[in-house]
């Protein structure tokens, strides 16, 4: 644990993110020069890498933890934390001294101590931890309970540490980035065996290629900002783009290889097992092949459907939503909510990586072995999850521009622009002709009123930066209406303005409810969102997607926020 | 029951038997100061009365005004009351202040902290049947460690910048912080550069017989000898032109707001050092303890927190409002000026 609480300690106490370089590639220079220390550095990456283990002890057990450790008040650890904002680091700071010292190596704690405790009781559990914590320097508890509860928050990325450790080993950052794939995900234990993997030389021959059921790097896209007056300089004819709707679902890259089926999500985790129904893709795709797409739900139906591209029947996310995170899917989540992947890259075919090839020929290649895929299905009458993104065709951009004010009808945010003669790239590629662009709407907004505060986590502890907005009840003639709440956002104000907004919080604060403040309505803030549905858990019965302050009104005052209607028009189909 | 020996008024604690109040924030007639940090010592009262060695911090403060001095432990009747100051050990000379009328003892501690700092007159405990006490870091999760080690750390960070030829620039309050640090620093690492600000109080304390290592003005020292310095620096000063003289420099701040990785992080400061001129969460209790009072008035800090924890151990403690430091003490981070010596 001391090895990793000092190289957590220095990076986090560096102010920039050369020196938060720095000091992971210091460290695995000296961890790759030493044998003994491959088994820890594999945890070490996993977790700086942002992998996150299942849980291993609840919150709240280490609340417990505190109450009996501490000999104080449940309300004054609950103050203690909230003037905190982090539970790790309020354990830290809350637990006596050790009396005694022992250190043991990241691998020996995650195998042998943390991981167990799953198998243990409530009981078996807290003894453990009492007993570790009077061996452990008070130093290094913050980064063991930071590991325990999952939440490290240090600030590195997973690109940052494979330019470390590309930059430690000498290796090609891309090869680094393939050999990462899939290194963080959730269940995994990683071995000493995983490190030496990701830092060994190159082999002859090996260029970066995945492994049986590895995924490829995802190519990310850009936010395309510029006005549309802008785009036939940066940009050239609209013949060289290929231009898709930005779908609103999960990325996704499906990989059939050697008679297997996996799926990827974006985050790198394997998710097949969320997704039984994409099974049937197997039977109708070729071998060794591996298709970049979107999950999404669609409209339960049990005949097949004429057209490989139609997208009439797609879902909003929120129903999407409902499929996550569940362990058990049952049939009646299946039949209700059955996604497709709708497919817009052929990274691999015939086991031939084909990320080098040109946009255009990838996807005539990628028609092809859709279009195929469909009509052997549409033979037997499958009704296929599996559809092909249409590629839209305008005479310039101007017309593009108006089709997109069509997306949201359509379930989608945007356009996605990728220049037809440009390769698959790796990540989100800094700059030059290549790049895919997201080419979203512009956000829906409304004029909300900041009615709760709570106090934020991290560098803004102590903070109120969390707000919660609402709308008026009604129009400004009805003397009872009320503020109707339905979002939440953090995002959005300069440091400026969120220390202006933290005062008048405490200024204007009704009542205290733990970390949270009931406010005189006194701010309306622009607030900004990407989509918008039915929901109950706000008393408007109206959840937007990613919230975020777009501007501070602050020449507005409340009376003249908007109101539900407002808020309802929009909803698709105009509410009501 | 008698009638309180100090009261909430509007210009501050107020003490009616006595007609004079306790570190008013508002204009009074007589104001009794506990100590120089300038949330407690403000402008526009008729007359000042404080410990003798706060008087030259209170003339530089706020002019040409009327002071009375105390040494500690010395009597004075004031109306009805006597009045006598004890050492606080916060600053030099920062006071807490005894009232005693008709029998009954109170004890209005201004801001005080329990480790002897080597500047200030080390923190006495005064029996009393009523305690004022502050509580700026009046919650469990502030403990402090020793002096010793504080000082080692900075003494390291210090030493392994000047190693690497870069200045070190540390911000503390100007009153308190700033000569405790220089009391302890190693001054063999390199030479000590103060800003303007500090460097009037550093003369004041030398003045008084407190002997501090010598200190320069940004502009005595070459290229070479910034490399080398390590520079004190109230808060405020760091956003000026005055830090650029340093080139590339490492930064750190010594306060007890330290203790919090929010607080270091949200400062984006290279190091923060946990030194503080407050009493930590053990040091109230102690200090609490020490004085035998029964009922134990709350002040600025976790004012609410710290008298329920103490009414659940069987005191009749009460927070109590006044406008020292900030609210509820957590705002304060945000807070540039040189105000409570946190």
């Amino acid at each position: 644990m001391k090895t990793f609480a000092t190289l957590y300690r220095r990076i986090d106490a560096a102010t920039s993110t050369q020196h938060k370089r720095q000091a992971l590639i210091d460290y695995l220079r000296l961890a790759v020069g030493d044998p003994e220390q491959y088994a820890s550095a594999a945890w070490t990456v996993y977790f700086l890498a942002g992998g996150k283990p299942r849980q291993m002890i609840s919150t709240k057990l280490l609340r417990q933890l505190a109450l009996e450790a501490t000999d104080l008040p449940e309300w004054l650890i609950d103050e203690c934390y909230h003037s905190v904002g982090d539970l790790a680091e309020t354990l830290a700071l809350l637990l006596p001294p050790a009396t005694r010292v022992e250190d043991a190596p990241l691998d020996l704690w995650m195998n042998e101590r943390l991981l167990p405790l799953r198998e243990r009781d409530d009981a078996e559990r807290l003894a453990a931890l009492r007993d570790w914590l009077d061996a452990m320097p008070s130093d290094d508890r913050l980064p063991f309970f930071k590991l325990v509860t999952g939440e490290l928050r240090i600030g590195v990325s997973k690109l940052q540490m494979t330019h470390a450790i590309a930059q430690a080993t000498e290796l090609d950052a891309k090869l680094v980035a393939q050999r990462m794939m899939g290194y963080t995900q959730a269940n995994r234990a990683p071995q000493a065996q995983d490190f030496v993997a990701l830092v060994a030389p190159a082999e002859a021959g090996e260029d970066g290629r995945p492994l049986r059921g590895q995924p490829y790097p995802f190519f990310l896209a850009h936010p395309l900002q510029a006005p549309l007056s802008a785009f036939p300089e940066l940009l050239g004819p609209v013949d060289d783009w290929l231009v898709e709707w930005k779908f609103d679902g999960i990325r996704a890259q499906f990989i059939h290889r050697a008679g297997e089926w996996w799926l990827w999500s974006r985050g790198e985790e394997l998710v097949s097992d969320s997704f039984p129904e994409l099974a049937a893709l197997v039977e109708f795709l070729p071998d060794d092949i591996v298709l970049d797409g979107e999950l999404i739900v669609v409209a339960p139906r049990s005949d097949a459907r004429s057209a490989v591209d139609d997208l009439s029947d797609l879902r909003p996310f929120s129903e999407l939503q409902q499929r996550l995170g569940r362990k058990v899917l049952t049939p009646k989540m299946l039949r209700d909510r059955p996604v497709a992947l709708i497919a817009y890259d052929l990274l691999e075919k015939d086991g031939r990586d084909l990320r080098e090839r040109p946009q255009r020929e990838r996807r005539a290649l990628l028609e092809e072995v859709v279009s195929r895929a469909h009509s052997t299905a549409m033979q037997v009458g499958a009704d296929l999850p599996l559809r092909l993104s249409p590629a839209l065709t305008q005479p310039d951009w101007e017309s593009f521009a108006r089709q997109r004010e069509e997306a949201r009808a359509r379930g989608a945010e945007g356009m996605m622009l990728k220049a037809m003669g440009a390769p698959y790239g790796v990540g989100r590629q800094k700059s030059g002709a290549n790049l895919w662009w997201k080419w979203k709407l512009d956000p829906m907004s409304v004029d909300a009123v900041l009615i709760y505060a709570a106090r934020g986590h991290g560098r803004r502890s102590g903070v109120y930066s969390d707000y919660t907005f609402g709308v008026w009840s009604g129009p400004p003639e009805q003397t009872d209406r009320t503020l109707l709440t339905f979002a939440k956002a953090y995002s959005g104000l300069s440091d400026e303005e969120m220390r202006k907004v933290d005062a008048t919080i405490r200024r204007t604060t009704i009542e205290n409810f733990g970390p949270v403040r009931s406010v005189r309505p006194t701010m309306v803030f622009e607030l900004g969102f990407e989509g918008i549905g039915a929901s109950n858990r706000h008393k408007s019965g109206i959840a937007v997607r990613f919230p975020r302050m777009l501007r501070w009104r602050q020449d507005k005052p409340v009376e003249d926020a908007d109101t539900i209607e407002a808020l309802r028009a929009l909803l698709p189909g105009g509410g009501a | 029951m008698t009638k309180d020996l100090i009261v909430p008024a509007a210009e501050g604690l107020y003490c009616p038997p006595g007609k004079f109040h306790i570190d008013p924030w508002r204009p009074a007639a007589l104001a009794v100061i506990t100590h120089g940090h300038s949330d407690h010592a403000r402008w526009g009262s008729g007359a000042y009365l404080c410990h003798e060695d706060c008087a030259p911090i209170l003339r530089r403060r706020l002019g040409d005004v009327r002071i009375e001095t105390l040494r500690y432990g010395e009597r004075r009747d004031i109306g009805e009351v006597r009045l006598s100051l004890h050492p606080a050990g916060h600053v030099l000379g920062s006071a807490q202040v005894r009232i005693e009328h008709r029998g009954e003892v109170w004890v209005a501690s201004g801001d005080y902290k329990l480790e002897a700092d080597g500047v200030s007159a080390p923190f006495e405990p005064v029996p009393c049947d009523v305690f004022i006490t502050e509580s700026t870091f009046g919650l469990p999760i502030y403990r402090w460690r020793p002096q010793a080690e504080v000082m080692a750390d900075i003494n390291s960070w210090w030493a392994e910048n000047a190693r690497a030829g870069r200045a070190s620039v540390m911000q503390a309050y100007g009153l308190g912080k700033a000569q405790r640090l220089l009391k302890h620093l190693d001054a063999n690492i390199g030479p000590i550069v103060c800003h303007g600000a500090i460097e009037p109080l550093n003369q004041i304390h030398r003045d008084l017989g407190i002997a501090l290592p010598p200190t320069l003005n940004v502009g005595a020292l070459d290229k070479a000898g910034l490399s080398r310095c390590l520079a004190l620096a109230p808060p405020h000063a760091v956003q000026s032109g005055w830090i650029r003289r340093f080139g590339d420099h490492s930064d750190a701040f010594a306060s007890g707001w330290m203790r919090l990785r929010g607080n270091r992080r949200r400062r984006g400061l290279d190091q923060g050092f946990a030194l503080s001129d407050h009493a930590d969460w053990p040091g109230l209790l102690q200090a609490i303890a020490a004085t035998g009072a029964e009922r134990i008035l709350v002040t600025h800090g976790s004012g609410e927190a710290l008298s329920r924890y103490l009414r659940e151990k069987g005191y009749d403690a009460w927070p109590m409002a006044t406008e020292y430091g900030d609210e509820e003490g957590e705002a304060e981070p945000n807070v540039e000026a040189d105000t409570d010596g946190a």
